[in-house]
């Protein structure tokens, strides 16, 4: 039987300190009051005094509440009896099932050997132009999404996560609104894919702690999915909430803060996260989608700026589209010389041509003359916006390649587009129009 | 030796305060145990009885009261042959070793020997008994894939000794003693194939330091030629996140024309390192015609692995590239990224709780990273031979600003500076190298007059690009909007090159200054157009032939045509005086 402690030193926020002999680092205990039970885990130790932080915040403790020590650090429950279930970030059931506690696994492990790794080779089809054709998802791929509050960057996750074949979908949820939670549990139950996912929520009203908890113990799962050769993908929303809580318990704790106030090893503590998207030899694959939210849409904010560092690329979101300056898939290029030969071209073609006309229409803006190239990209920007980014354009990769040749057709002149003549003489569509008629 | 043990007095994360009795070391290396597991630490700091560790590992289930066991040594690789092919963490395990005994994850308290004791080399004795040696002297030669490793005097061995006996052609493993040697004492020492030597100190066995003079061919058309790297020089390539830091560094590591390339992956992303490692057999070294991975090792201690392991993993790199240096090659050492390991000094500073400088940075951060830059460097070796150490290293500037300390300690120890921006990267044009910001000490390998007339353009270029931005296109004399188009032209079709293209990724320095001289020789003429309609669709026309021109390869006739043809297009616009 473990010993009991009753006597609690300090408390602040959500940290605790007792005075406690042979306790190991990182290991669990139960804190009990008069207000209830929560866990806490082992943060820091120093002779015999031992920091606690507890999950379910300090709110109520007592100074005589009881204190006992489990022996063993986080762990959370793995089964197929997990599908189609919700859970608190402590691995409580959150929806009205049954408790699970066979089959208990350790959370945060060790990081994949990368020699066990190997490079990704499939492309997730989205049937989303501007992810498809300007920066193709790869299994195995970390990408956040960025945006600011208010964005859908939420359904976005949700639309991807239905339409990517994979066979396991694990949502962490963080900081998230309530109806946020019950929209993703709504849409994955209609279209029929609860089935086949994992739910960890933490909400905006549960205590912080959980909220550190969350990607943790969504990836712990989702390493024991891959490992049995299922392709799993994973939904973080939104890793700000989870940086914001890191920062809480570092000034807690009085760490010296770094930049705004967030830890040294915010970056460290990201990537472990990020980190464990795999694509094993022998078995499955993790793939990590999150959403970032920006704040004060400033992407040299700490948050974004380190898991832009980490992650392989980023989707901006502003206006509820993906734009095509700054997003990028760092692992296309693995996978976009297989679809098909015109791809990396277009891609990059349509691209510069887009970026011409911003150019232009800043000149517009400012009251310039237009030349005629000027209002050849005029007609080309508006169209590429209607027709590729949209996010309710829903065909796939191959539509979407043809329906570029034939927007750059119906604007330009084949030398305008500096396209390789064999391309040209291979893709460049001898009727003009057409399109823009049928829509 | 007498065991010396501590006991752990205190946990914060991966720091460890021990209570020691006997005398410690500053950077001791030290293990501390839970049950079977012992985890590496070293020390970082003494005060009283108390000294304080950075463990190499995760700490989970450490309990005070547990046992340090110090070993009395720094923290030190092995050197010796057989590095080369090798896929390292940043304490020098071999991971496929570790993945072999251990499986997919790699778990704590594991460590392996650096280099193989069971394989056997076939040495050739250099030196014969009698001979008068120390440290650093070549006692004989392994071959070591296309190379010849020298078996060298261990570099701690500084005194002068006399070589008593060396043993004779044949195969013998690490091992197996390869010489005896006695020293003025009378003392006798016998040498094995492998030496130990602390990563911390670097390897200073040569006659002199040279200036570095020799451009290091990168085949990077717009580093070769605008911002060149010299052999043995220093550069850094600070560029916020997106900017293409990581595809630079692979590209170099592929077509860089010296012996020998070490990559230290340094807190960056795994999926990175798996490119190169499951690439490199696969590829061939154009200079060799063997697989690149024959010249490469690879130190890679990714963003999830131990903090601590990552701030020892570039100067186990650096010191691996010293040890090859000594054998008179030329070794690329390629850091990325450099910023991860100040954050891991960061990390342990803040443990430490020092007082932090800017950005909570330690105020030792400048020293730390002048001292790294400074192992590089040409040497002529005390045989009269020269070895060169090229550093390259990344920097991820937070949100992108150079202002922040990596960024600008590092700059005022480096030779050139290689500045990625935002703005070229969003337009897709790479490699994103800034043309206008980043600067170069050493010399290139195209002719200088050529380069300062293609800099002037490029500068008016973009003179004549902010005051359109003003005074629109309209406002805008023909005359200077064809020399916007002439810069343009300049980066579209010299300066960005298409990585993934086979013939376009690499440029050999021929074939630069083949076509540099060619394109500012286009740049020079003085051309005559009725309108900007006429200028900007005989600069598109011409972009585009020369963009064909660079896809294809030298030997083929497409390479002549498209070169007449540009001809033909130039004829057309010259203007007659």
């Amino acid at each position: 039987m473990h010993k009991v402690y009753k006597r609690i030193e300090r408390i602040a926020g959500n940290v605790v300190m007792l005075e406690a002999g042979d306790v190991s680092y990182r290991e669990l205990a139960e804190v009990s009051s008069s207000q209830g039970t929560s866990l806490a885990q082992v943060i820091r130790i120093d002779g015999n005094r031992v920091h606690l932080q507890v999950f379910a915040g300090g709110r109520g403790i007592s100074t005589d509440a009881h204190v006992r020590f489990l022996g063993h650090a986080m762990q959370v429950p793995f089964s197929s009896a997990l599908m189609g279930r919700v859970f608190t970030g402590g691995g409580l059931p959150r929806d009205r099932g049954p408790a699970i506690a066979q089959n208990m696994i350790d959370i945060g492990g060790p990081s994949v050997n990368p020699a066990k790794r190997i490079i990704p080779r499939n492309m997730v089809r989205t049937g989303i132009p501007m992810i498809d054709v300007f920066n193709t998802l790869v299994e195995s791929q970390k990408l956040p999404i960025f945006s600011v509050a208010g964005e859908p960057y939420n359904p976005l996750l949700a639309r991807i996560a239905l339409q990517a074949e994979v066979d396991v979908i694990i949502l962490g949820g963080m900081g998230l609104k309530h109806d946020d939670y019950l929209y993703f549990r709504d849409t994955l139950e209609e279209q029929g894919a609860l089935s086949r996912s994992v739910l960890f929520i933490h909400t905006a009203a549960d205590p912080i702690v959980e909220c550190l908890l969350v990607p943790d113990v969504a990836l712990a799962v989702a390493e024991q999915f891959a490992l049995e050769g299922k392709r799993v993908l994973v939904l973080l929303t939104d890793m700000t909430n989870f940086s914001d809580a890191l920062k809480e318990i570092a000034i807690t704790m009085e760490q010296i803060p770094s930049n705004r106030g967030y830890p040294g090893d915010l970056y460290s503590q990201l990537a472990a996260r990020y980190e464990k998207a795999v694509d094993f030899d022998d078995a499955g694959s993790i793939t990590v989608l999150a959403a970032t939210t920006m704040p004060g849409d400033d992407v040299t904010h700490p948050i974004p700026d380190n898991t832009g560092y980490i992650t392989e690329g980023q989707f901006y979101l502003r206006n509820g589209r993906i734009e095509p300056f700054g997003s990028l898939s760092r692992l296309k290029q693995l996978v976009n010389n297989k679809t098909r030969e015109d791809h990396r071209n277009i891609m990059n073609t349509m691209i510069q041509l887009y970026a011409a006309f911003r150019e232009t229409l800043e000149k517009q803006a400012m009251g310039f003359r237009m030349s005629s190239w000027d209002r050849k990209l005029l007609k080309y920007g508006d169209r590429f916006e209607k027709e590729m980014m949209d996010l309710s354009v829903n065909i796939p990769l191959e539509e979407a390649l043809d329906l570029g040749w034939r927007i750059l057709a119906d604007c330009f002149e084949p030398a305008e587009t500096a396209l390789p003549t064999k391309l040209i003489e291979q893709f460049w569509p001898k009727e003009k129009g057409g399109e823009e008629s049928k829509k | 030796m007498t065991e010396n043990i501590g006991t752990i007095r205190g946990i914060n994360g991966n720091l460890l305060s021990v209570e020691f009795e006997k005398p410690v070391l500053q950077n001791e290396v030290g293990f501390a145990q839970i049950e079977d597991i012992r985890l590496k630490s070293e020390v970082v700091r003494i005060q009283g009885t108390r000294a304080e560790m950075q463990v190499f590992e995760d700490t989970t289930g450490l309990r005070v009261g547990d046992r340090m066991e110090f070993t009395g040594d720094l923290l030190s690789v092995e050197l010796g042959p057989g590095l080369l092919t090798q896929i390292y963490d940043g304490l020098q395990n071999p991971l496929p070793e570790l993945a072999e005994q251990c499986g997919y994850f790699l778990q704590r308290g594991i460590y392996h020997e650096g280099l193989n004791r069971k394989t056997r080399w076939t040495f050739t004795p250099a030196a014969a008994s009698g001979d008068e040696v120390t440290a650093g002297d070549t006692l004989g030669t392994v071959p070591e894939g296309i190379f010849t490793h020298r078996i060298m005097i261990p570099f701690r061995m500084t005194r002068r000794y006399t070589v008593e006996k060396v043993a004779p052609e044949g195969e013998y493993s690490l091992e197996d003693v390869i010489a005896t040697l006695r020293d003025a004492d009378g003392n006798t020492h016998e040498v094995t194939m492998v030496q130990n030597w602390p990563v911390k100190i670097p390897i200073r066995c040569y006659a002199e330091r040279l200036r570095p003079s020799e451009p290091l061919v990168t085949r990077v058309r717009i580093i070769d030629t605008l911002f060149p790297v010299a052999r043995g020089g220093t550069y850094c390539i600070p560029g916020p996140f997106g900017a293409g830091k990581t595809v630079l560094q692979q590209i170099t590591s592929r077509y860089a024309d010296v012996d020998i390339v070490i990559i230290a992956a340094c807190g960056e992303r795994a999926g990175e390192v798996v490119e190169t490692l499951r690439e490199f057999p696969e590829l061939t070294d154009p200079r060799t015609g063997k697989s690149l991975m024959e010249r490469t090792l690879i130190i890679c201690n990714t963003s999830s692995m131990p903090v601590a392991a990552r701030e020892a993993s570039v100067y186990t790199a650096v010191t691996i590239a010293e040890y090859y240096r000594q054998m008179a090659l030329n070794v690329l050492l390629l850091a990325d990224s450099t910023s991860r390991w100040a954050q891991a000094l960061r990390e342990v500073s803040g443990r430490l709780e020092e007082i932090p400088g800017e950005e909570a940075f330690p105020a030792y951060l400048e020293s730390v990273i002048a001292s790294f830059y400074e192992r590089g460097g040409v040497v002529r070796l005390n045989d009269g031979s020269t070895g060169s150490i090229t550093i390259g290293g990344t920097v991820s500037p937070a949100g992108g600003n150079f202002d922040e300390p990596v960024t600008q300690s590092t700059l005022k120890v480096v030779g050139a500076f290689h500045g990625l921006s935002r703005e070229r990267s969003d337009a897709r044009r790479y490699p994103a190298l800034d043309p206008l910001d980043s600067w170069s000490k050493y010399p290139g390998v195209v002719s200088d007059e050529d380069v300062q007339y293609a800099r002037h353009i490029l500068r008016q270029g973009n003179e004549v690009n902010q005051m359109m931005k003003v005074v629109g296109e309209e406002g805008t004399s023909l005359e200077d909007f064809i020399v916007y188009l002439k810069s343009e032209y300049l980066d579209d079709t010299y300066l960005q090159q298409d990585a993934f293209h086979p013939v376009d990724a690499a440029t050999d320095a021929d074939r630069q200054k083949y076509v540099f001289g060619r394109i500012v020789n286009i740049l020079r003429v003085p051309m005559h157009f009725d309108g900007k309609d006429t200028a900007r669709h005989f600069f598109q026309a011409l972009t585009q032939t020369t963009k064909d021109w660079n896809q294809a390869s030298q030997d083929e006739n497409e390479f002549k045509e498209i070169e007449k043809k540009l001809d033909d297009m130039l004829a057309e616009v010259t203007e007659h005086a």
